[in-house]
């Protein structure tokens, strides 16, 4: 699939749905559902699905917060979750519909509770890591076999990436996600929002940006894959996807990821129902069918990302359940950290630090 | 007054009204907001239930911070600036490029020249998101064009022109070099041949009556084109956004950027409000120069 930043729409052909059919529309992240229970979904329930995609956070939070988005599901992170419902973005679940809820799995449901309550208003779809991706042969050839490929230093150390400019880094256009790493670099408190911290996250950032051939939060996964970039700071299951690319491709790339032993952010994409959703019935509908522990488990088969149902995992290939970059044993575990949101006058301070980064003034 | 005058003067003034006059005041409003997580994203709102309490209340919390904020940060002024240059460079390139056109096309035998006016205003046919998405085929470094540079043994290496300001110029001249032909045309055709042919007869040779009569007289539709050209390119945001890279700064992409990226109504709002009372002072020349010109018509 070519991705672009346009907000791109995958049109589901309507081959069960008859024309008097209601319609579910979801937004949800690119590349980050088998396709397959989309067409499933259409046969066991006879609504017409809509499936769009986004690849950035505050893409969605600005359609959330315009209010009036058409969308009957959404699927935020964690921390914007958090302050969308707060700014009364979304309409609490109604569980008497969602009988599969049963299924979830305790443990990612008292670290989802911290950004929502209760769990009253989402249900965790995926979760994961961010970290570093590299084409190890091309990365070895430009810093030696010992290029310390598990750790910041490969991307926040200009004398690394100035080496590896030649070959092509990507990051991920998304300054919650970027900045949490720069912090952890510079040995400070990958949460911190104050001013002098993000002050030093900034020369972190700024100090390699010369050598970031692009920020984008999708294309690393096909340039990965086909050989055109060596390293993409981005999300863990995005990079297992661009590995099985290449593998399956057979072009002599080989991609790896790793959490950065500094520590790595561990983030919970959510499934909520806006408040203004068109269709709440069917929006439940819709999440109860992503609650089944088979179909949770053929996602994250698909996209190499752990869910947060506990059911599912018996049915889940072992390439999944049996890879501590997707399910993490204690040890990584221990290195993972989580953030909290960012206020209205911190968040100011956050965009403009971004925006001073990708253009360089 | 009688009625048929109030009904024909009242139409284009409540269309002006409803569809720029309204939406302004909503932007300028936003712009004097400030930003909020809330829905929508800004506060505070107008809320007619306060009564007049309200609307005090409401007029209280207005001010100029974000108007402020744009003088403090440099990205703006850079970026206005950068648009400035941008603009006036791919209009020079444009201009270059649509007199030669358009002099041919003045100068072509009568019954071609319908068929060379299609031509020109042929690609309109097409969406322009799709013509300039085609432009990245032709410009990437699998491209077209590196192909058959490459292929005739020109260049060695494919050369990067995606995601450069280079790439932004092309984009801009090709779509806008119909603008820039289509009024220098119409001056040139109207040129009356007469007076080149009295000016050879008075001892001019052909490259000096060009440059003392035919430019002369051209100029009306040249300063016209020059500005349908530079006023849009000025806010550009499609071209810069999938033909240009990281450098290339221009007004239009920031103010995507604070609206989208940064969730920042408001100050996407004052950069609005900027960037027309930039876009005026063009404007009103272009008006002046269209008045003057039908003057002299007449």
């Amino acid at each position: 699939m070519t991705k672009t930043w346009l907000p791109m729409t995958a049109a589901i052909a309507l081959v069960a749905g008859s024309a008097m059919a209601e319609e579910v529309r979801v937004y949800n992240w690119s590349d980050y559902i088998d396709e397959a229970l989309l067409e499933k979904f259409e046969a066991e329930t006879g609504y017409d699905l809509i499936y769009d995609v986004f690849d950035s956070n505050e893409v969605l939070e600005t359609k959330m917060l315009a209010g009036g988005s058409g969308y009957d599901v959404v699927v935020p992170t964690g921390t914007f979750l958090q302050r969308q419902i707060v700014a009364g973005a979304f309409q609490p679940l109604d569980m008497s519909k969602l009988p599969n809820a049963g299924n979830l799995w305790d443990v990612i449901k008292d670290r989802t509770a911290q950004y929502d309550p209760g769990n009253a208003y989402s249900i965790n779809y995926m979760w994961g890591t961010t970290g570093i991706g590299v084409n190890t042969g091309k990365v070895a050839e430009l810093l030696g076999d010992d290029a310390p490929i598990n750790s910041l230093d490969l991307v926040f150390n200009p004398a690394n990436m100035e080496k590896l400019a030649e070959c092509g880094v990507h990051f991920l256009d998304a300054p919650t996600e970027m900045v949490p790493a720069a912090l952890a670099y510079a040995g400070l408190d990958p949460d911190a929002k104050d001013a002098d911290s993000l002050a030093k996250a900034e020369e972190v950032l700024m100090a390699v940006r010369p050598y970031i051939q692009k920020f984008h939060s999708s294309e690393y996964i096909n340039a990965l894959a086909n050989g055109e970039i060596c390293v993409a700071f981005g999300w863990s299951g995005d990079i297992l996807q661009a590995r099985d690319r290449a593998a399956e491709a057979e072009n002599g790339v080989e991609v790896a990821y790793n959490a950065p032993t500094e520590g790595a952010l561990m983030w919970f994409d959510q499934m909520a129902i806006p408040a203004d959703a068109p269709n709440p019935e069917g929006a439940h509908a819709f999440l109860n069918f992503i609650m089944d522990a088979q179909n949770m488990a053929d996602a994250s088969n698909y996209v190499y990302y752990a869910n947060g149902n506990k059911a599912s995992q018996e049915l889940l290939i072992e390439d999944v359940i049996g890879d501590t970059a997707i399910y993490p044993d204690e040890a990584t575990l221990e290195n993972l950290y989580t953030v909290t949101p960012f206020g209205p006058a911190e968040q100011r301070l956050l965009t403009r630090l971004w925006t001073r980064v990708k253009s360089g003034v | 007054m009688n009625l048929r005058r109030l009904i024909v003067i009242g139409i284009p003034f409540t269309w002006l009204l409803l569809f720029f006059l309204v939406p302004f005041a909503i932007v300028i409003k936003i712009s004097l907001s400030d930003p909020a997580i809330a829905i929508p994203p800004y506060s505070p709102t107008l809320e007619l239930s306060g009564g007049w309490a309200g609307l005090k209340a409401f007029f209280s919390q207005l001010d100029f911070e974000n108007f402020t904020f744009l003088t403090l940060d440099p990205l703006y002024y850079t970026a206005y600036l950068s648009s400035l240059k941008i603009a006036t460079i791919s209009t020079l390139l444009t201009l270059g490029v649509a007199f030669p056109m358009a002099y041919g096309m003045a100068r072509a035998p009568e019954e071609w020249r319908a068929t060379l006016m299609m031509l020109v205003i042929l690609p309109f046919w097409t969406s322009f998101l799709i013509r300039v998405y085609s432009w990245m085929g032709i410009l990437g470094k699998e491209g077209f064009l590196n192909m058959i540079l490459l292929w005739l043994g020109i260049i060695d290496e494919p050369l990067t022109i995606l995601n450069t300001n280079t790439a932004v110029y092309i984009g801009i001249v090709y779509t806008y070099l119909p603008f820039m032909i289509l009024p220098i045309y119409s001056t040139l055709e109207k040129l009356d041949l007469s007076l080149i042919e009295a000016a050879e007869d008075l001892g001019c040779t052909r490259t000096s009556a060009f440059w003392l009569v035919t430019v002369p007289l051209s100029v009306p539709g040249v300063v016209a084109g020059c500005f349908l050209v530079f006023i849009p390119a000025l806010g550009e945001f499609v071209i810069p956004s999938l033909l240009g890279g990281s450098d290339t700064l221009m007004i239009g992409k920031v103010l995507w950027e604070e609206f989208f990226s940064n969730r920042d109504w408001p100050v996407a709002s004052a950069v609005a409000v900027i960037l027309l009372a930039i876009l005026i002072i063009p404007i009103i020349l272009f008006q002046r120069n269209q008045q003057k010109q039908l003057e002299g018509d007449q």
